[in-house]
């Protein structure tokens, strides 16, 4: 399939270009808001810092909000592609899967059972867990029986149990109502509020489901030529696809962890780079990277200007950019 | 002896197949439907025993029980049953077009921009208007979302695929669109449509029922009329045309009778999900797939799980009336993992 770079330098020049994109949008994401500052401002936070109003909002508020937007975009975005590789399903991403919801699920059973016992940052590590058993119990689900695990069984699976997995939780909130106040952080996607000491807890974890993923990128490209071919060309399909399932266990549920469900990034950003760089996973994956978390960090940015000076959510702003996109992108693409 | 029967007639043009092992599936499943109805009728704040009920249902129940059964609950469970066979059947057609596991009424935008429309309505016409507009609105939101889609993804013939991430697009922007209204709007209607979003069947009158009646039936009708392209559209443009359908029309047919059902039942019974993406899952384990089969199992199970999902509703947390969209998957996606545990042989 023919796509928009077609040579090698050229898609590392896009790359490159890419991550300086990434970079000034990172700058804006930290300068503009209901408060505007310089440039200056920004550097002397850390070479400076004065305990001043601006020095603050930059340390406490802006520059923990780029750091998330860029990691759980990127992250997001590489889940997604393993997904719909996994499923053969261009329509999966990581809330078909479970992950969103077992991790919500977790995170309010805990309340629920245990009150407030929990602090904050003991909750992100339940949520991550619920999202990895969650992921656990589809992959069970959908290899139980002969054949071991096939798309379709996998996909099924990952559908009801994400539904179930909300529903549960709905039941949780209605018995309790306490309960929730503070799960909503976790109901509601979102990149603000989080603390930069949060953030830092989960981002290895990110980081080195980018590398795995980096690491699976030719297993990958195997694979898409379906299990047979895979098999003969001496391909352990079963221990990719475990390792398919976990790193994208250590990318969304570290995600949804640290912000909660974030739509949209991990169904479309794959396909957006698939068009600009073809279905080589070696390159999708680091292009999923660059371009998913220029994708979050701007659609965070726009969330701000929305309905100034109140936010939106940046669910909403995600739709906002990226449904015109999708929609001329998807339309030059030929469809067989 | 064929494994099927077969209804044709030469004039009009129809033809109609069904398995021969599904009929005692969907037969069973009929039964259950009726039975559990009883039963749901009969459950509530005020108990009636079935004896009762069935007494009631022709007449000769005493008149408190007739007027609890007559005017509350057999409306209610009449709407829970069309809203969940509307939806399945929905479901199952997009399935079959898109010819993705993944396809539902929610994934064309349908559900979404209902929910739009709706919130938007509830936002701003502040009282206004009567809330009986509600339904219509939500129609309109639906089709107008689906059309969306279906020009968006228009490119000299329709591409299933292209429909489906187009389609995964717009119900985002309409979802958006619905979070946006509901910030915009005063607080206390949002707790109000909050409500309407997760989908109840609360306070369904026989007007609803008169109302949602004819154009299910109708739509089903036609959708059983038309299992027999669903059935090669299934496999491919190219096998379809290969056999003689006129693809692209009778896909623009189909994806209008999938938008009316669901819009419809959308309109009524809110953002009621899970029932328009699992039930056509579970009548194809339970049937097979084959839509002669698969489309009557698929609105039988559809109906059964919105009634379960109200029963339980409506009874478990009394005095509380939670609604029945927050049930659908409990009740639903444990049968759905026993079924795909069954089937794991093959």
């Amino acid at each position: 399939m023919e796509s928009f770079f077609s040579t090698r330098y050229q898609k590392s020049v896009a790359l490159i270009a890419g991550l300086v994109i990434l970079l000034l949008s990172m700058v804006a994401s930290v300068l503009y808001g209901l408060h505007n500052f310089q440039m200056t401002n920004a550097i002397q936070a850390y070479t400076s810092f004065d305990g001043s109003n601006e020095h603050l909002i930059i340390q406490h508020t802006r520059v923990p909000r780029a750091i998330t937007a860029a990691f759980v975009g990127g992250s997001l975005a590489v889940a997604g592609a393993l997904l719909q590789a996994l499923t053969r399903n261009p329509l999966a991403s990581p809330s078909v899967f479970g992950i969103n919801s077992g991790a919500a699920l977790m995170i309010v059973l805990a309340l629920y059972l245990f009150g407030s016992m929990f602090s904050f940052s003991e909750l992100m590590w339940v949520g991550f867990i619920g999202a990895g058993l969650t992921a656990l119990f589809v992959y069970l689900l959908g290899s139980a029986g002969r054949g071991g695990m096939s798309p379709i069984k996998v996909t099924l699976a990952g559908a009801a149990v994400a539904a179930f997995a909300s529903s549960l939780t709905s039941l949780l909130m209605l018995i309790d109502n306490v309960t929730m106040e503070e799960a909503l952080y976790w109901l509601v996607g979102s990149v603000s509020g989080r603390d930069l000491r949060h953030a830092l807890m989960i981002v290895p974890y990110l980081v080195c489901g980018w590398v795995f993923a980096g690491m699976l990128a030719a297993s990958l490209n195997t694979m898409s030529l379906g299990d047979d071919v895979a098999k003969s060309l001496g391909q352990k399909t079963v221990w990719v696809k475990a390792a398919i399932v976990i790193v994208v266990v250590l990318l969304a549920g570290g995600s949804v962890a640290l912000t909660g469900p974030i739509g949209f990034v991990g169904i479309i950003i794959p396909h957006i780079c698939r068009y600009l760089v073809g279905i080589d996973h070696r390159w999708l994956i680091p292009y999923c990277i660059v371009f998913g978390a220029i994708f979050l960090v701007l659609a965070d940015l726009l969330s701000r200007f929305l309905l100034m000076p109140n936010e939106v959510p940046v669910g909403v702003a995600t739709a906002v950019i990226g449904v015109p996109f999708v929609i001329a992108i998807v339309r030059r693409r030929a469809y067989e | 002896m064929s494994r099927f029967v077969v209804v044709r007639s030469q004039r009009p043009m129809y033809s109609y197949q069904m398995d021969k092992r599904s009929i005692v599936i969907q037969c069973l499943l009929l039964l259950l439907l009726v039975g559990v109805s009883v039963v749901s009728i009969g459950l509530g704040s005020i108990h009636i025993p079935v004896v009762q009920v069935l007494k009631s249902l022709v007449g000769l129940g005493d008149s408190t029980h007739q007027l609890v059964i007559l005017e509350l609950r057999l409306p209610r469970i009449a709407v829970a049953v069309l809203v969940g066979a509307s939806l399945a059947v929905s479901g199952a057609i997009l399935q079959a077009l898109i010819r993705n596991p993944l396809a539902s009424p929610d994934l064309v935008g349908t559900t979404n921009g209902a929910t739009a429309a709706a919130v938007a309505f509830i936002a701003f016409s502040n009282g206004s208007y009567s809330i009986h507009w509600l339904p219509f609105v939500a129609l309109v939101g639906g089709f107008f979302a689906a059309f969306l889609t279906y020009l968006a993804s228009w490119k000299k013939g329709l591409s299933p695929f292209r429909f489906a991430l187009i389609g995964v697009s717009i119900s985002t922007a309409m979802a958006a669109l619905t979070i946006f209204f509901l910030i915009s709007g005063p607080l206390y209607l949002a707790a109000q449509a909050m409500g309407w979003m997760s989908g109840t069947v609360y306070g369904s009158s026989w007007d609803h029922v008169f109302t949602l009646l004819p154009w299910t039936v109708g739509f089903l009708v036609i959708t059983l009329m038309q299992a027999r392209t669903l059935n090669a559209q299934e496999l491919g443009d190219d096998v379809a045309k290969g056999v003689g359908v006129a693809v692209e029309r009778k896909r623009l047919l189909m994806i209008a009778v999938s938008v009316a059902l669901a819009a419809a039942a959308v309109g009524i019974g809110g953002g009621i999900g899970f029932v328009g993406l699992m039930a056509p899952h579970m009548a194809r384990k339970l049937v097979g797939s084959s839509f002669g089969s698969l489309l009557p199992a698929s609105a039988l199970l559809g109906g059964l799980f919105v009634l379960l999902a109200d029963l339980v509703a409506r009874t478990m947390f009394v005095p509380l009336d939670v609604p029945a969209g927050v049930f659908t998957a409990a009740v639903g996606a444990p049968f759905f993992m026993f079924l795909l545990y069954k089937s794991r042989q093959g």
